[in-house]
Order: C-alpha cells, then sequence, then structure tokens
C-alpha cells in the first residue's frame, strides 16, 4: 500500500497546477499580505490607503483564486485532489502553514508590542498595528489595538474564504445560506456594531466591548467583576445587556438547541465555527476519526466545560464575597443556587433519560457532576481572593506575576483555554489537526450545546434506508471525527452531541443517504432503524440485541 | 468448538461473519486473497481522485476484529474439498471447517477480444486493479489518453476517475445511448449530454476490434470494429460487466452455473456449504423481478445477514424486499425504487419529467390495467427510501405517489423543490393522453 499512496501523491494529477486566474489571486492576495508585513519595518505614511489596498488585495486574491478553481466546473462536489495536495494532506506546505498561523497566535497573545502595540511615541501605535489605526478611528474613533487587527483580518477571511466556501457548494443551498449567515453575524455582531458602541462610550458612560452572539461560556469573561460593573454602571442599556445575556445563555440558546440543534449556534452564528468553515475548509478531512479520538473528546470537552464553571463561579463568588451589597446577591446564596440548579438538572436528566444514556456516559456524567459540585464547596470555604500563586510555573514562564487565587484561575484559563487551546492550537493547527479540534475537544459552550442536543433536540441526521453503501466519504470530510459510516451503514439516525450540523456529509455522499432534519423526538434515535429493502422478519431477528 | 470458514473479505461475507458473532461464540476465519482487511470497493474510484486514501474506505478499524474474535487470513484458496471438509490454500496449507460460505464476489467480464491481457489494460474491480490504474495513468503526461470500453456503472466511474486527473478519454459504448438496456431513453439521453459536458469522447453504438500492443508489451491504441478507426491510447479500461469469481470451485462437487446454484435458503449443492453475494446464482430464477445473480452491494449484505441466521440454527429463507439501488453519474445521483424497465413492458406506461437545466429528471412507471404505481427512477433528487419502500407494500396507485411526492423527497434542507412541476406536467400529461 505504501508505495501506491507514495506514487499517487508525488505524481500528482493535473489539478495540481494552478490555473491563469488562479495565479493572478495568489499574486494579489500575496501581494496584499505583503503590504502587511511590510508595514512592521515601514512606518507608511497614507496608511488608510495602504491599508485599504492590503485588504481589498487580500480578499480579492482569495476571491480571483477561488473563482479561477471553481467558476468553470459543473454544479458537484469539488473535491479532487484533496489527498494529494501538500496543504491540504498534513504534506509540507500544511506544516509550513501551521508553523506561521501559530507562531502569529503567540505574538498575538503574548507579545503584541512585536507588532507595534503603542511602539511610537507617547504610547502610539506603530507597524501593523499603526496600519490598522486608521480603520479603527473610523468605526470606534480609537486607536487600534493587536485585537482590533485581529478582528479586522478575521473578518475580512470569513468574508473572502466564504465567498470561496459559496463558489465550490453552488449546488448546495443549505451550504450556502449558512456561510451567508456566519459571514453576516461575523461582520456586524462581532466587528462592526461594537467598534461602533464604543462611540457611545464617554467619561460617565462607558459599556465594555460587546459581541451579543459571543454567550457564555465561549465568552469566558462574560461575567468578571468588571464587566457586570460596567454594564450596572451604564444603567437602563448596560442592564438590558447583561439581563440580556444570561437570557441567551439560559433560555434563547436552550430553545433553539431543541428546534434546531447546536448547528444554529456552531455553524451558522459562532465566530469560531465561522472561521473553520470558510477558512478552514480545506482542512476538515483531517480529524481524527478513530475511536480512540472519540474517547479523548468526551473526556476533554466535559473537563474544560466543568473547569469554565467552576472558574465562574469561582470569579462571582469572589466578588460577591466582598462587595456583595451591590450585586442583589450573597456569596453563599448565589453558591447554593449554583449547586441546586445544577443537582435539579443533573437529577432531571438522569430521571427523564435515563433509557438513553449508556453505561459509561453516565459514570461520566456522574464523575463530572460531582467534580463541579466538589470545587463548589470548596470555593464556599476558601477566600480565594486571600490565596497566592506565581503565575510562572504554570505558563511556561510567558507570565511571571504573582496573583490571587480567583484571578489565578481566570488568567490560568484565560492562557490555557482562551488563548493556547481556542487560538494557537485551535486555529494555528488547522493544517494538522483539521479545522474544528477547538469546537471538538475544547470549547465549553460546544459542551453545554451537544449534552443538550444529545438529550433534548429534534435535530438528528436521518439514514435513508439501505442506500448506503459504505464509502465513506462522510466520515472523511466530518470536521467532528464523527463516524458517519458507522451509523449509515446499519441504517441508523446520526445523534452526536459533537454533531455541529455543518452537512457536509449529506453533501459530499454519493448516494443521497444523509438528511439533517428536525422532527418528533420520539423515535429520534431509533437505533433498531429497518434497514429497508430486507425482508421484515428477518429485521427483527437482526435488530434484537 | 464448530468452525465457520468464510471465503471472501466483502462485503456479503464480512456481514455474514459480523452476525454469526452476534448469534454465537463459534470460531470464525475470514479468508482473502485481496487486502488483510475489509474495504468497499464502491470507494475505489474516489482513492484515484484524491478524496479519500485507501485508509478511509475501510469501515471497521483493525481492532475491531480482534474484539470481536474473527480471524483474517490473508490466502488464496485453490480448491474446495467437501468430503474431507478441507480447503487447499496457496502455500499447500490446508484448513478444516465445519460450515463454509462462500462469498467471492465478482471478476471483471473479458470477451476474448485481442490484447485483453496486455500490460496497461485492466477492468476496475480488486484493489489490484486501481494498482494497475495508478501505474499505467498516474497523469496525463504518462497517460495522454484512455479508453474504457463498456458503459455500465464501473466504466462511468473508470471515466470520472481518469478524467478528474486531465486525462483525456474515450467511452466506448455499444448501446446507441449510455446503460439504455437498463435506463429510459429520457434518462439514458440527459447522462450522453452530461458525459459530453464533462469533456468525454463519448462514442455511442461502437464495439472494441482489438488492442494493439508496442514492442515492450504494453498497450499502444485499440481498433473500433464499425469505422476500423485506430485510437493510439495508454490504458484501456474494460468494463463490460462482471461475473461471478468462481474458477477455482470448477474442480469441486459443488454444483455451478454462471455462478455458484443456491436455493432461497442459500445453500449450494454440497452440504454445510453456502454462497452469498455477488457469486451466489439463485437456482430457480431470480426471485420475483430480481435476475438469479444480483451483483449489487446491498444484496450482499442482506444474504450474509440471512446466512447468519441459518447457520446459528434458525434456518431463514432469503427474501429481499422491494428492489432499490443507487448510484452517481459524474454529478448526478440516481435512485431507483421499484422496477422502472428501460421500456414499458405490456400494461406498463412511463410517465417522464425533466427539469429544463438538465441535470434533474425522474421516470414513474404505472399499470395502465390498475393505474398501480410499479416505480420510479430519480436523477439529480434525493428521495426517501422509506417512504417508497412503504408506498410499494400498500401498493399505492399512481395519483396517490405523484400527489404526495413531496412526502418522500430527501434532498437536504432550503433546496429548491420540484414537485409542483412535476405534478402539473403529469396532470398535462393525462389529459393529453
Ligand atoms: C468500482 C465498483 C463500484 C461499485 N459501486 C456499487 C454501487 O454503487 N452500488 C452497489 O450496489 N454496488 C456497487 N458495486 C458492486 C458491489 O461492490 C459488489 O456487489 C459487492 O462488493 C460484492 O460483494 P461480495 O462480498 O459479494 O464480494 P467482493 O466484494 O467481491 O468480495 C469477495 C472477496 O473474495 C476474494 N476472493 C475471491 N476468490 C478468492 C479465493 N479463491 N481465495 C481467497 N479470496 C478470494 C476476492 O479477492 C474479494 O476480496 C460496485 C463495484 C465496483 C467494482
Ligand atoms: S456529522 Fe455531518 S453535519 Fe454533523 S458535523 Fe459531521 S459532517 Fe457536519
Ligand atoms: S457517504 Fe453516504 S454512502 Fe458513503 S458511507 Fe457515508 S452515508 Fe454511506
Amino acid at each position: 500500500m505504501s508505495s501506491i499512496q507514495r506514487n499517487m501523491s508525488l505524481t500528482g494529477d493535473a489539478s495540481d497546477q494552478l490555473n491563469t486566474l488562479q495565479k493572478i489571486g495568489t499574486i494579489i492576495g500575496l501581494s496584499g499580505l505583503a503590504i502587511i508585513v511590510l508595514s512592521l519595518f515601514n512606518n507608511f505614511e497614507h496608511k488608510g490607503l495602504w491599508l485599504t489596498t492590503a485588504l481589498v488585495a487580500l480578499a480579492g486574491g482569495i476571491i480571483l483564486y477561488a473563482r479561477g478553481l471553481y467558476a468553470d466546473k459543473l454544479k458537484g462536489i469539488k473535491n479532487h485532489g484533496v489527498w494529494f495536495k501538500s496543504i491540504s494532506s498534513r504534506g509540507f506546505l500544511g506544516w509550513i502553514a501551521a508553523l506561521i498561523l501559530t507562531g502569529f497566535y503567540i505574538v498575538l497573545y503574548f507579545h503584541g508590542e512585536l507588532l507595534g502595540l503603542g511602539q511610537g511615541p507617547d504610547g502610539t501605535n506603530t507597524g501593523i498595528v499603526g496600519l490598522f489605526d486608521p480603520l479603527s478611528r473610523f468605526l470606534s474613533g480609537n486607536p487600534a489595538s493587536q485585537w482590533f487587527v485581529y478582528g479586522a483580518l478575521y473578518t475580512v477571511a470569513i468574508l473572502a474564504f466564504g465567498i470561496k466556501f459559496i463558489l465550490k457548494y453552488k449546488h448546495n443551498r443549505y451550504e450556502q445560506v449558512r456561510t451567508l449567515s456566519v459571514m453576516f453575524f461575523q461582520t456586524a455582531f462581532a466587528f462592526v456594531i461594537p467598534e461602533l458602541m464604543a462611540r457611545l462610550n464617554s467619561d460617565d458612560f462607558s459599556l465594555p466591548y460587546n459581541d451579543l452572539k459571543n454567550m457564555w461560556p465561549l465568552n469566558y469573561y462574560a461575567f468578571e467583576q468588571w464587566r457586570v460593573d460596567q454594564f450596572i454602571n451604564a444603567q437602563t442599556i448596560g442592564l438590558f445587556f447583561l439581563i440580556l445575556a444570561v437570557l441567551l445563555v439560559f433560555v434563547v440558546s436552550p430553545f433553539l438547541t431543541y428546534k434546531y440543534g447546536k448547528r444554529w449556534y456552531c455553524s451558522w452564528v459562532c465566530g469560531c465555527g465561522g472561521l473553520a468553515e470558510t477558512a478552514g475548509d480545506s482542512f476538515r478531512q483531517l480529524s481524527d476519526k478513530s475511536m480512540k479520538a472519540w474517547k479523548l473528546e468526551r473526556w476533554m470537552i466535559n473537563s474544560v466545560l466543568v473547569f469554565s464553571v467552576v472558574m465562574t463561579v469561582a470569579t462571582i463568588s469572589t466578588y460577591l464575597g466582598y462587595d456583595s451589597e451591590k450585586y442583589w446577591f450573597t456569596k453563599n446564596a448565589f453558591l447554593i443556587s449554583v449547586g441546586v440548579f445544577l443537582t435539579a438538572l443533573f437529577l432531571g436528566v438522569i430521571y427523564w433519560k435515563k433509557n438513553e444514556i449508556q453505561k459509561d456516559a453516565l459514570k461520566g456524567a456522574i464523575g463530572f457532576y460531582v467534580l463541579t459540585i466538589g470545587f463548589i464547596v470548596l470555593i464556599a470555604f476558601i477566600d480565594l481572593s486571600q490565596v497566592k500563586i506565581d503565575a510562572a510555573s504554570l505558563s511556561f514562564g510567558l507570565n511571571t506575576k504573582m496573583y490571587a487565587g480567583d484571578a489565578a484561575l481566570r488568567s490560568f484559563y484565560g492562557f490555557a483555554i482562551g488563548s493556547i487551546f481556542s487560538g494557537v492550537i485551535g486555529t494555528g493547527f488547522y493544517p494538522i489537526l483539521g479545522n474544528r479540534v477547538w469546537c471538538r475537544m475544547g470549547c465549553p459552550m460546544a459542551g453545554i450545546l451537544g449534552i443538550q442536543q444529545r438529550l433534548f433536540s429534534k435535530f438528528r441526521i436521518t439514514t435513508n434506508g439501505g442506500q448506503c453503501i459504505s464509502c465513506g466519504n462522510c466520515s472523511t470530510y466530518c470536521e467532528q471525527g464523527i463516524d458517519v459510516r458507522a451509523y449509515a451503514q446499519k441504517g441508523e439516525n446520526i445523534v452526536r452531541s459533537s454533531c455541529v450540523g455543518c452537512g457536509i456529509c449529506s453533501a459530499v455522499c454519493p448516494r443521497g443517504v444523509l438528511k439533517l432534519e428536525n422532527g418528533p423526538l420520539e423515535g429520534r434515535i431509533d437505533s433498531n432503524q429497518v434497514l429497508l429493502g430486507n425482508d421484515v422478519d428477518l429485521m427483527e431477528l437482526v435488530n434484537k440485541k | 468448538m464448530k468452525h465457520t470458514i468464510i471465503i471472501g473479505n466483502g462485503i456479503s461475507g464480512v456481514t455474514a461473519a459480523r452476525h454469526i458473532r452476534k448469534l454465537s461464540d463459534q470460531k470464525i476465519t475470514i479468508i482473502s486473497a485481496e487486502t488483510e482487511y475489509f474495504f468497499s470497493r464502491t470507494a475505489l474510484m474516489y482513492v484515484y481522485m484524491g478524496h479519500m486514501k485507501f485508509e478511509h474506505t475501510q469501515p471497521y478499524e483493525p481492532w475491531f476484529w480482534e474484539k470481536n474474535n474473527i480471524s483474517l487470513k490473508k490466502a488464496y484458496v485453490k480448491q474446495i474439498d467437501t468430503d474431507a471438509k478441507t480447503l487447499h490454500l496457496s502455500e499447500n496449507e490446508t484448513l478444516k471447517y465445519d460450515t463454509l460460505i462462500i462469498a467471492t464476489g465478482s471478476k471483471p467480464n473479458k470477451f476474448g477480444w485481442p490484447g485483453q491481457d496486455l500490460l496497461g489494460v485492466t477492468g476496475l474491480y480488486h484493489k489490484q486493479d486501481l494498482e494497475n490504474v495508478e501505474k499505467y495513468a498516474p497523469n496525463n503526461k504518462v497517460c495522454k489518453k484512455a479508453v474504457i470500453v463498456g458503459g455500465g456503472l464501473i466504466g462511468i466511474e473508470l471515466a470520472e476517475m481518469l478524467s478528474a486527473r486531465g486525462i483525456p478519454v474515450t467511452f466506448l459504448v455499444r448501446e446507441k445511448s449510455f446503460w439504455n438496456g437498463v435506463l429510459p431513453d429520457g434518462e439514458s439521453q440527459m447522462i450522453n449530454r452530461h458525459i459530453k459536458n464533462h469533456h468525454i469522447d463519448l462514442r455511442l453504438g461502437f464495439n472494441l476490434k482489438e488492442i494493439k500492443s508496442d514492442d515492450n508489451g504494453k498497450v499502444k491504441s485499440i481498433v473500433i470494429t464499425e469505422t476500423g478507426e485506430e485510437i493510439p491510447c495508454n490504458l484501456v479500461g474494460l468494463t463490460a460487466g462482471v461475473s461471478p469469481n468462481i474458477d477455482f470451485i470448477k474442480e469441486s462437487n459443488i454444483e455451478l452455473g454462471r455462478g455458484v446454484k443456491v436455493n432461497r435458503f442459500l445453500e449450494t449443492s454440497a452440504k454445510d456449504v453456502y454462497a452469498i453475494g455477488d457469486c451466489a446464482e439463485q437456482r430457480d430464477g431470480g426471485i420475483g423481478e430480481r435476475r438469479p445473480i444480483e451483483a449489487v452491494w446491498y444484496t450482499g449484505r442482506m444474504m450474509g445477514e440471512t446466512v447468519a441466521q441459518t447457520i446459528c440454527g434458525n434456518r431463514l429463507e432469503y427474501k429481499p424486499g422491494h428492489w432499490f439501488n443507487s448510484a452517481k453519474f459524474l454529478d448526478i445521483e440516481y435512485q431507483t425504487y421499484g422496477w422502472v424497465f428501460s421500456k414499458p413492458r405490456e400494461n406498463e406506461a412511463h410517465f417522464h419529467w425533466k427539469h429544463e437545466d438538465d441535470t434533474k429528471c425522474i421516470t414513474v412507471c404505472y399499470s395502465t390495467v390498475t393505474n398501480k404505481f410499479l416505480g420510479i427512477n430519480t436523477f439529480g433528487i434525493r428521495m426517501r427510501h422509506e417512504v417508497f419502500d412503504k408506498w410499494l407494500t400498500e401498493e399505492r396507485d399512481v395519483d396517490y405517489v405523484m400527489a404526495n411526492l413531496a412526502v418522500a423527497n430527501f434532498d437536504p434542507e432550503l433546496f429548491k423543490h420540484y414537485e409542483k412541476d412535476i405534478l402539473a406536467a403529469f396532470k398535462k400529461n393525462l389529459i393529453e393522453a
């Protein structure tokens, strides 16, 4: 086998060669990138002009390339050569891309000054951050930060690669509409609106940067003291946003997930999902489909979820501990209500869904529940703000400050999960681990939505009777590493907590076997779904466990 | 402990093994000369096109077999001795069985064409065939032209494969229109146009006369019977159908026809020997409208499930339900439920609807006597198997089916629906008729 595989990847196929339009696109795109890189060494005059040129070239290059790739092709699946191309098969180019991306993230998170943040006279920006000043001033009136640079590039990536994705799936309206949706939410909610809202801020009125769709716990700092304080101080508007944030988490999101599955968020709204589906689309086949990876996934994502809950509870209870008059709650009242809420939720699930939870899942659930409650009890008895922790030991020396216990927890979470996992690994390693490792293994939001999707949602992927030929396209292209074929070939519906409803399995299936649907809860999982085409007596026998 | 040996690790053999394991703890061995692990033959094309790696075509991870205590053996069975219940393998090894399942699948047809065994001539069935294609047609520099002979489901897959690597393909089809022995004219002609849109040189109504060799025993060109035209090429794909892979059984006492003869219980003429999948031939002719040999994926799977019951003590008849199948012609998906023949038979009529974009159409077959719905072919529109299976069982009439077509639609969400157009066309058609 190895000889034939090698042979295949070396000699390659004609589709490896770029056509003229693709070449032009590449040159234009790279020149856009070059302007941005050059700004590191050269303080351009006419920054606005250069920035516009760079961004237009970057986006235009990508779109031209995509047109060259897809425009004159007939409607259909476009996966020719995916496993031959170096970039999309963990080849040399894939590794180079991963190195560049991770490098970028490390600089972004930990060394903003290298990008020119506050390096000019009087703390003005130079370099790349300086290049983005005009756009930032135009939107919010303030100079740029490294986060603004990131947000702008992120949005450009989702827009340009979103158009590429739409061209690629020109035969599939589900994919197109979903992509337009993430393009919209990223541009409006994550980028433009919060920047414009910053204009409302004055000396006696200020709102925190607020991306409405970025919900807790994905937004792990949603309920930190400074944010809550700002909201409360901003009177009606602030309170409105604070209440909205809570409602989104506890009412809107469960309702939408019940109706449509977690896809409403993960592949229609979320920014992380948006980048994964657009810029990351070329890497979806790299997710690990093994049983081992699935086990790791369940263990990891639920641990992160527990961590994020504990961290948030610790944070809130700490400031309630010394400041409770300000916020309607005392520390103990808060902890007790969290404990009661979680316990009621846990018992309710066990009671109502006992038939649907498998043994190992039950064991896991009990373990994670006990762990969470254990930590909450611990928090009740310890004043975390009095514990002192040296950060250097936990951050490989990237951070050398001393922290109070609750702050340490927060900054460790921010460092390990918020920066390293979601950014450096989650996005930097797209070309190695696939485009959704973060969403699959690390995102606490996906964790919650997933549990709900598995237990209380109308969403499922229906298998079309006996039509599956076990070809494996669905499993290969599932970015979440779900072995879709394992279900499809048995005629079973797919109801998995990790499925983000991207719809690609259904798109690539050559036999029309899979359909994403919302329907009645009754019979949703249907593990005894008949393999149609068989004689009925046989099916009864086959389905007997 | 009872030992069941299965020759062949394709879908039928592997399904039988899995279900025997579910029902009993007897010893199970699967023998195959082709590959170590079960893989999906239907996905060979995707490996060559770079959609998947070969590993992706294996439905079970390697640990699966050990965990389920199913032994795998890579060897070629040379002979079956039914008296001594012994298999003779390559390397002079022997193996004793208590129960034997023959699941050896098919092999590509070769009709004695001159030059059919030259280097660079290949079918597309086994993994070794894929390796051959890879060797003689790695790209369009080594392979400047390929000729495919035989216009069926495998032929069009090979054509798609080669053109995905930019290799010019000439596609010789004996019929006047692609797969016209199975597909009604309207559908077949739509596929003709679709093939040509993919820049494949489709030659309808032509036969292969001979394949010519260069000095090294490699393919140089082919000659067409009807015109005498000689087409230089570096690869010839022979895809004129398949037949049961049973040559090694000829020496045994097991009764053979075109395939291994079996009764409805999948029992062969020898005691404790069964045959399933592509290599089995129903002794009394096909079941219902089915052919005696059914070389399709899911019938192999169903036979595997059935034979497992029998072997584990619950003797069960093979009773496939309503016919269905599916395929894909380049970018156009095809599904069929019930029976639609290429020409309406006696007391049958066809209703055909085609979308103006020339990539979607359906043909519905119904009885002109009872108005009963008999079957549907659909192209470019996915339909729900469960619904059609139910309608066929309930013997619905065609008006009901046409009026309720939307219920059966299985296209992804947000796709455009055509049921209204189809129904309108159907009604118009009735008035005109
Ligand atoms: C390219 C291609 C595409 C196809 N697409 C479709 C499709 O879309 N839908 C569909 O329904 N069907 C399709 N088919 C047909 C389908 O794949 C077959 O019907 C099915 O694989 C038959 O399964 P089987 O288990 O009977 O035999 P096989 O899969 O052929 O397995 C038999 C195995 O036995 C081995 N064997 C044979 N003789 C010996 C021996 N003497 N000793 C040891 N080992 C031996 C063979 O090497 C082989 O590995 C396709 C076939 C091909 C080739
Ligand atoms: S199962 Fe299908 S829809 Fe769900 S994540 Fe995987 S590919 Fe996407
Ligand atoms: S892609 Fe379709 S036919 Fe292939 S394994 Fe998946 S569900 Fe089955």
